[in-house]
């Protein structure tokens, strides 16, 4: 006989990055959660990411993404401080500022025209980013080659291992007397009495709120539920190269070096559907400009690579809603998952608790590519 | 304790930090080595701690040596040779251009 968790107060649909990271943000704050996870044959988005914490290029065109990344990346030290206090797991999070490296004068242009747009959002406080020339980002970065004619320094920058991140944020919602449920793919959503009912391949679930963050699986529950996610899929692809003393003191925005010393080198933007294979043209390519970046990584042998399909919106900005037709029902989705995990689960879980996106995530709603006006 | 199960192939005599090691034809280096109880291979990059052969089938990479010169090279997947020269790895391989 199987024992179910009990009623809960919210059920997560999706134990990817995002779903785990508002999961363990509301069982801090108290409420019972039980996270639904669709299994291995899920895309898992969350377990192909490069492991950015990155402000320095979000929200170029609203400034309301900027904001809340930069809010996110504010956070991520306290946020991976209490995770760690929870689970003892270690997200690996590190923020010693990023680099972005430009090949041309061209895009070293389009960068400091990136900055200077940039530089108003945060008022006061600033978005943190500065224009180097190629002697400023050598002094940093010192292996780079002769190609790299400058960059852009992002102080708020910096980067985690996705892995322990999302393992650690399994075992604190554990660790909170919360469920995670793995193969639990959903196959009904619906009404019971005040709040929701999700049958699923493990059984039927019950909670008065639901949160929708299963990645491009909310373009299918959207509906059940009064909710009109468009969402596109694009492949990107990664190397792993052997393991080696550390070289590189912070991570740049197309490769970075591990804890552990392995190198990760991304990224390509690729509509290619649902599929994650690996493609040597673009595996060559990805190598051979980041040996550009850093010529010595010539010498490295790659271990491993791997494609992953990202969630993208039509205007690449996150979505966040909540269903006027279903009370109690929200939806989350975003591309970068671990940037802004810190942000869901201390400051959007504490908003889905309480039954009530803040008024200015209007902004974030998916009515954006509806035409309509609120 | 380990013991080979069959003694065919040619002799054949490689080195393990200058040290000389007698295998067989066909033998990987982690065979060889862990023929005549050498286990340590090298050191985490992360924790220090002593690494050896684990997955015999490539798929582990906690195996690493260095061999003829060139670092993180896989025991298990490398075929002995006379007179290859294998080499214990310590903390992490320094990368050069």
């Amino acid at each position: 006989m199987t024992i179910r968790p009990r009623a809960a107060d919210t059920l997560v649909i999706g134990g990817g990055l995002v779903g785990a990271a508002v999961g363990w943000g509301l069982a801090s704050r108290g409420e019972t959660v039980t996270v639904l996870d669709e299994g291995d044959q899920a895309l898992r988005a969350s377990c192909g990411n490069f492991g950015l914490v990155w402000v320095q290029s979000k929200g170029d065109g609203m400034h309301d993404y900027a904001r809340w990344t930069r809010s996110s990346a504010d956070i991520w030290p306290e946020f991976s401080e209490r995770l760690k206090e929870d689970t003892g797991i270690s997200t690996g999070y590190h923020k010693p500022g990023g680099m972005h490296l430009c090949l041309s004068e061209q895009d070293l242009e389009k960068t400091r025209a990136l900055c200077n747009r940039m530089h108003n959002v945060n008022g006061a406080q600033g978005y943190g980013s500065e224009i180097l020339d190629r002697k400023q980002v050598a002094d940093m970065l010192p292996g780079i080659g002769p190609d790299v004619v400058g960059g852009s320094f992002g102080r708020h920058d910096g980067h985690a291992s996705p892995l322990k991140l999302l393992m650690g944020l399994h075992a604190g919602i554990k660790a909170r007397g919360s469920h995670y449920v793995s193969g639990a793919a959903v196959d009904k959503i619906e009404r019971d009495g005040g709040g929701y009912s999700v049958t699923t391949a493990k059984g039927v679930y019950r909670a008065g709120k639901l949160v929708l963050a299963a990645g491009h699986g909310n373009s299918a529950f959207g509906p059940l539920v009064g909710l009109d996610i468009p969402l596109r899929p694009e492949k990107g692809q990664i190397l792993v190269t052997e393991r080696v003393a550390p070289f590189l003191s912070m991570p740049t925005h197309v490769v970075r070096q591990t804890e552990e010393g392995s190198i990760l080198i991304g990224d390509s933007h690729e509509d290619t559907g649902f599929s994650t294979l690996s493609t040597t043209p673009i595996m060559s390519q990805i190598a051979s400009r980041a040996a550009r970046f850093f010529p010595l990584l010539k010498n490295l042998r790659v271990v491993r690579s791997w494609g992953a399909v990202r969630v993208l919106s039509p205007d690449g900005y996150p979505i966040y809603q909540q269903s006027e037709t279903h009370p109690g029902v929200f939806s989350v989705n975003c591309h970068s998952g671990v940037t802004l995990a810190g942000a869901h689960a201390m400051l959007l879980a504490p908003m889905i608790s309480a039954g009530q996106l803040a008024p200015e995530f209007e902004a974030f709603s998916a009515r954006r590519f509806h035409g309509q006006t609120h | 304790m380990v013991r080979r199960i069959e003694t065919i192939g040619n002799e054949v005599i490689f080195s393990f930090e200058g040290q000389p090691v007698t295998a067989r034809a066909g033998d990987s280096v982690a065979a060889a080595l862990t023929a005549v109880g050498i286990s340590h291979l090298r050191d985490s990059v992360v924790s220090g701690a002593a690494r050896g052969v684990y997955c015999m089938m490539g798929a582990c990479f906690d195996c690493l040596v260095e061999v003829n010169g060139v670092p993180n090279r896989q025991a298990c997947m490398t075929e002995v040779r006379h007179g290859l020269d294998v080499r214990r790895q310590s903390g992490g391989v320094e990368v050069r251009s």
